[in-house]
């Protein structure tokens, strides 16, 4: 059962970037990719405890703002160390402006 | 604090931990995120004309050196391609590391393996080693990369200077990984599934040195090791200098880096062999911003940061009295007064680690 949480309004974050979510003891990244699609993935870096939302997109790459590594935010794959662990991802969905994240998934 | 123990497996490294100086939050003056995020905005032309021009110019210089070889008309044409070789490619092999200096991923990682094996560092390894330096800034026990260690052994800065101790260090250790190891240090920071290319790497410098050398012996000169390998001596004193102005005689311990890195204005050339990391609080605090936006940082930030050095001798002319005070005091360093539109340092975040400033 998903369980949809109204995280922000699409507008909040620029094309290209990022912005964190907290819910609860749980924090996210939400992305806002070049096309206009939204997606989402864990806040920290999984390689340490640093948060992505000071880092840079790059198309479909969001780049830690510690150590460089990138991840794919689509799939959170880990694509350049020193990141090794992939990133977990989570559903997104858009409706009426907002942008949703199923927190549960 | 007394007696440091820079052993990454030492008494000092787990203090680290416990205390939470590793890993730590660490001090970031503001940036808008809209501005961050013009300056991070990557670009290829900066470092292709840069690293073109590298090239181009130990060419020629190489070129007139072998042309030359061996009259005394040769030197300056061999003390010009060991500096491009022996310190360019350090902030090279840096700056390709962090992925920063071009935008095109594989132009990075190609100049960076050059780089490497240039500075005798092994590319696999090295990557770990300055990824753990920006997470433990001059954290004793927690930072492979600290320069001067306290006390200070200035014979060692010294003979650094000609890359005696960091390149007998390097190829004895590429040799040790080339045999199928991986030391016990180096695998504190490298994950296992990553220590295969230690080896890798380690056995392709080897080879190359190999037959460097046995090209010197079939030709009965030194000339192929003028071009490879030696610069790496003769060339080394930029990298040197520069590099020890980085941290040198400031605090260990802290978690800010305006209080353990220096910024230090620099002529051009200095600037263009050591890509713009003179700006080096600017590059720790951020640094995922390139090398060729560091001047615009360091104009957006400086109005948070202690006034900056206004030259290489007047950074030494700072650090060298505060590394001759470490002999008799270890815990001695220098805390530079910050600018009234700054944020205060945060010295009850680390003070139990501090030992006693300079005023
Ligand atoms: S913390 Fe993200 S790459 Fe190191």
């Amino acid at each position: 059962m998903p369980n949809w949480i109204n995280a922000c309004a699409a507008g909040d974050i620029d094309a290209e970037d990022l912005i964190r979510f907290d819910h609860g003891i749980q924090t996210f990244a939400i992305y806002h990719a070049p096309e206009g699609d939204f997606y989402a993935t864990a806040g920290h870096c999984t390689h340490e405890n640093v948060h992505l939302c000071d880092g840079l997109v790059m198309g479909h790459l969001i780049e830690c703002p510690k150590h460089n590594g990138q991840f794919d935010y689509r799939t959170g794959e880990a694509k350049r160390a020193p990141v090794c662990v992939n990133l977990r991802t989570f559903p997104v969905k858009v409706e009426d402006g907002r942008v949703f994240i199923d927190v549960d998934a | 604090m007394g007696k440091r123990d820079y052993n990454l497996l030492g008494p000092d490294a787990q203090r680290a931990v416990q205390t939470g100086l590793a890993a730590a939050q660490w001090y970031h003056s503001d940036v808008p995120r809209r501005e961050m995020k013009e300056l991070m905005q990557r670009s290829d032309g900066p470092a292709i004309r840069d690293t073109i021009l590298l090239f181009a110019a130990m060419a020629v210089f190489a070129g007139l050196g072998i042309a030359l070889w061996p009259s005394f008309w040769a030197i300056p044409f061999w003390l010009a391609y060991g500096v491009l070789y022996g310190s360019a490619m350090d902030s090279r092999w840096h700056e390709c590391g962090h992925g920063t200096a071009f935008k095109t991923p594989w132009m990075n990682t190609a100049v960076y393996e050059i780089a490497s094996f240039c500075m005798i560092r092994n590319s696999a390894t090295w990557r770990w080693s300055h990824a753990r330096h920006h997470t433990d800034t001059v954290i004793v026990g927690r930072d492979p990369e600290i320069a001067v260690m306290r006390p200070p052994v200035f014979i060692k800065v010294i003979a650094n200077f000609v890359g005696l101790i960091d390149a007998a260090t390097g190829l004895t250790r590429m040799v040790y990984n080339a045999l199928g190891k991986v030391h016990p240090e180096e695998a504190v920071y490298i994950p296992t599934q990553e220590q295969y290319k230690v080896v890798r790497v380690a056995r392709v410098s080897v080879a190359i040195y190999g037959v460097t050398i046995g090209l010197a012996v079939l030709t009965a000169s030194i000339l192929p090791l003028m071009v490879i390998g030696l610069p790496r001596l003769y060339g080394a004193w930029h990298h040197v200098m520069t590099g020890l102005l980085q941290h040198g005689g400031l605090a260990d311990n802290v978690t800010d880096h305006r209080l353990n890195s220096r910024t230090v204005y620099m002529n051009r050339v200095s600037r263009f062999i050591y890509w713009n990391m003179n700006y080096h609080v600017e590059h720790h605090m951020f640094p995922m911003v390139p090398y060729h936006a560091l001047p615009a940082l360091h104009a957006k930030i400086k109005h948070d940061l202690p006034a900056p050095n206004q030259s290489i001798a007047q950074g030494f002319g700072e650090m060298w009295p505060a590394l001759r005070r470490q002999l008799a005091n270890e815990d001695y360093f220098i805390q530079r007064a910050l600018p009234p539109t700054a944020q205060p340092y945060r010295n009850d975040f680390h003070a139990a680690a501090l030992g006693s400033a300079a005023k």
